[in-house]
């Protein structure tokens, strides 16, 4: 940073609304700011110019400034930043923006405006941004006068990251960034509303551990919640499910919030976890939810979702409670905040877990695990997706690693086969679902941590939709390592043809895909490929000894699908654990409208 | 087994007490549309102009479930003060203003001013075939008064939405002026005259 260390200016010091903005930012102690430049924005990258005040990444397509913000917001715990353009660069952010909505990321977005006197006009590069956005956003500013400039700024970074955190927008006029303003630094947010709850209701924390301590089939459920919440949410997590001896399941979100290497974690639940996961959570009888959502990739049949349980849900987020699934005890607070007061008041009483129907329980959750759900034999020549996926675990295990995914099959192999320990090192889309989400992810993880090993766990479909992004790796020097497991399919796509289209494979193949490894070489970085399990471990070593960014093309075998699975509308006691039990299977009519 | 969900479709009225700036409203209107829920009837208006809050009062259905997650949604809107369950926090009134232009001739003229005046409707501008009738009074008293007047004329009606105010001395709808963070929403003030 070449920042000089100055004195902060007294409130009412003046100077451009872009200087503001500049301002704005190291006050709020940005780092990075994830960009593209155009006509609205113009004044804000002089600014940046002259002062140098904050890094800036130029990415290559505004979707990826957020993405890349996102893996910057998700590996760090900070708000991640980014600066696009009016009209195209502001509707080009709008998939990141509802991406990071859905999976509760702190972002905040500033776009460019036409000048106020031309809002409304029709103007060249307009867009309704405020509107287009109040959907997919925490909070959004259009901000009308420079006066109000620092005071919007700062009051967005409370709003990204207090409560459940989002992406907010602050739409700026090119006039106001051209005025001259006050420039107020960041005090005790003016705003008088919003004040999410963060400490629980101790009421309902002593009721919560009471139900937790009578519990004779227990079960932890975590989320995305305990990875927002910061570290300590994790290591309190760890500290109550080893002091009570409890399993735990995370869904995909929450991977890493728990360690995996502990026997207490019985993977990841939901549409493609682990047997033993859903069948504790189909066959629990109190159920403690922190920091999850009860997602309809996670309930199933909401009507047969975990019939005999009495649930504890604590979400920051009073709206999650009761939305999908009622529950008996809700608790509403911040992930590390409750968990602190449940241990507390679990030691303050005394509590022991029950031992004898602890030991039942366990037995009867080691049975489903020796179904070994997640196993696959990988023979022949002809690489399995899921080999190809653990041996890159394997090979990496005990490092410190960051992954990022696309969306489809592999985005679930990833999940089932890596290992976490740690929260903040699994990025992916969860909510929104987004293809195209890992490569800029993956490119915000690498600036955030230029050293770290960083991989983007892809598919060659979801891989083209921002591939464009390998330019910006190129440009900074960021050695991504993106691990492409190619099938030549959508594979989720295919999957679901297969198990509920009869097998008419409407447009899911891709055909001419590129030469991913001349791909590679044309943007500055490293192609390899690997066509047979012989080549796969050599292809791997290769990859992670190479100082550049490099693309993996890893061909899989094609028809691979991803089981378990819970069929769209079937229940989690109603798994398929492989293609043989799919003939068994028929898809109700209430599931196939389901996504 | 959880909370036995009672599926029921309520009629709920919520007072949300709201910084009024621009956007608010579309705010609260993209809530109901993108969500799904139902809007029979929804008033604002700025009632602080020192403090620039404006009241929006909703009427909206659904099941306690929905219901439920109405208002928790709509309190976690970053311009929300304060969001009122009227309906099931103490008793409570319910105005609408109604303007009712009735177009008729002979018997049923002298007919329409019978039962304006059992409505205590006011007739506020008249011709020789027509009125129009401005009344006040609760949602199903205007229903009734339209009912009645379309089957002695022919009627353009315009409605202006639910306003709603809890009964009883309490001054439920406070500011929350300088609470501290995590402060439950600010209870009642009694106002003593």
């Amino acid at each position: 940073m070449t920042s000089a260390a100055q004195p902060d200016p007294e409130p009412q010091t003046r100077m451009t609304g872009a200087a503001i903005v500049l301002k704005a930012l190291q006050d709020q102690g940005v780092e990075v700011v994830f960009g593209y430049p155009g006509g609205a924005v113009l004044p804000i990258y002089d600014e940046l110019f002259k002062t140098n005040a904050v890094r800036h990444i130029l990415v290559r397509h505004e979707q990826g400034a957020v993405h890349a913000a996102e893996g910057y917001a998700r590996s760090t715990g900070k708000v991640g930043v980014v600066l696009v353009t009016s009209g195209p660069g502001a509707t080009n952010a709008v998939t990141g923006l509802t991406d990071a909505l859905m999976d509760s990321i702190p972002v905040v977005c500033l776009t460019g405006q036409v000048p106020t006197h031309l809002i409304g006009n029709d103007a060249f590069q307009e867009a309704d941004t405020t509107g287009i956005t109040r959907p997919c956003t925490k909070h959004n500013y259009l901000v009308k006068s420079v006066d109000n400039l620092a005071d919007i700024m700062h009051e967005a970074f409370h709003v990204a990251a207090r409560g459940r955190p989002g992406p907010v927008v602050i739409d700026l006029p090119k006039d106001v960034l051209f005025a001259d303003g006050p420039y107020r630094a960041p005090s005790a947010p003016r705003r008088t509303s919003y004040r999410p709850r963060t400490t629980p209701d101790q009421a309902a924390v002593e009721q919560a551990v009471d139900l937790i301590a009578s519990a004779e089939r227990p079960v932890f459920y975590g989320g995305g919640g305990l990875v927002n919440s910061g570290p300590e949410a994790s290591r309190l997590l760890t500290e109550f499910v080893r002091m009570t001896g409890y399993p735990t399941t995370l869904t995909l979100m929450g991977l890493g919030a728990f360690p995996a290497s502990d026997r207490r974690f019985l993977g990841m639940l939901g549409m493609h976890g682990t047997y033993e996961a859903n069948l504790a959570m189909y066959n629990c009888d109190v159920m403690i939810n922190i920091g999850a959502r009860f997602d309809d990739r996670v309930t199933g049949r909401i009507s047969d979702f975990s019939p005999h349980s009495r649930k504890i849900h604590v979400d920051i987020d009073p709206s999650s409670i009761n939305k999908n699934v009622p529950v008996d005890v809700p608790v509403i607070g911040d992930a590390a905040t409750v968990l602190a007061r449940m241990i507390e008041t679990w030691k303050r009483k005394g509590c022991q877990p029950k031992q004898d129907a602890l030991a039942r329980w366990w037995g009867q959750i080691d049975s489903w695990r020796a179904r070994d759900c997640l196993a696959y034999s990988q023979d022949g020549a002809v690489i399995k997706p899921q080999h190809a996926i653990r041996r890159l675990f394997e090979k990496i295990r005990g490092r410190d690693f960051y992954i990022t995914t696309e969306v489809g099959q592999h985005q679930m192999w990833a999940a089932q086969y890596f290992e976490f320990e740690e929260p903040n090192r699994w990025m992916t889309s969860g909510g929104l679902g987004t293809m195209g989400y890992g490569l800029p992810a993956a490119l915000g993880v690498q600036v955030a941590h230029p050293d770290a090993l960083v991989i983007d766990v892809a598919g060659e479909a979801s891989f083209l939709m921002n591939i464009q992004e390998l330019s910006t790796l190129c440009q900074y020097g960021l050695p991504v390592k993106a691990f492409i497991v190619n099938n030549q399919w959508m594979g989720m796509v295919r999957q679901w043809q297969e198990l509920i289209h009869g097998g008419r494979y409407s447009e899911s193949y891709t055909a001419s895909l590129p030469d991913f490894v001349k791909l590679a070489e044309s943007f500055g970085g490293v192609g390899l490929i690997a066509r047979t399990a012989d080549d796969l471990e050599g292809v791997i070593d290769e990859m992670l000894a190479v100082d550049r960014f490099v693309l993996a093309d890893i061909r899989v075998s094609k028809e691979e699908n991803c089981f378990p699975m819970i069929p769209s509308g079937a229940a989690h006691n109603e798994m398929l654990l492989g293609q043989d039990d799919r003939a068994e299977h028929e898809t109700s009519d209430d599931g196939m409208v389901l996504v | 087994m959880g909370q036995q969900e009672d599926a029921r479709e309520q009629r709920r009225t919520i007072a949300v007490l709201v910084d009024n700036e621009p956007g608010v409203l579309a705010r609260v209107i993209g809530l109901f549309s993108g969500r799904g829920y139902n809007i029979e009837s929804l008033t604002v208006s700025e009632v602080d102009p020192v403090a620039r809050f404006s009241r929006i009062t909703i009427v909206t259905s659904g099941t306690s479930m929905v219901i439920e997650q109405i208002k928790a949604q709509l309190a976690r809107l970053v311009p929300v003060h304060e969001v009122q369950d009227l309906s099931t926090e103490g008793p409570h009134i319910e105005r609408e203003l109604a303007l009712i232009k009735v177009a008729n001739r002979g018997e049923a003229r002298i007919e329409a001013l019978r039962i304006a005046d059992m409505f205590r409707a006011r007739a506020i501008d008249s011709t020789l075939e027509s009125f129009v009738f401005e009344l006040t009074g609760n949602p199903g008293k205007i229903d009734a008064f339209i009912g009645l007047m379309e089957a002695i004329g022919t009627i353009e009606v315009c409605r202006g939405g639910v306003v709603a105010i809890s009964r009883g001395s309490i001054i439920s709808m406070v500011t929350a002026e300088g609470d501290e963070e995590d402060d439950p929403a600010p209870a009642g003030r009694v106002l003593v005259s």
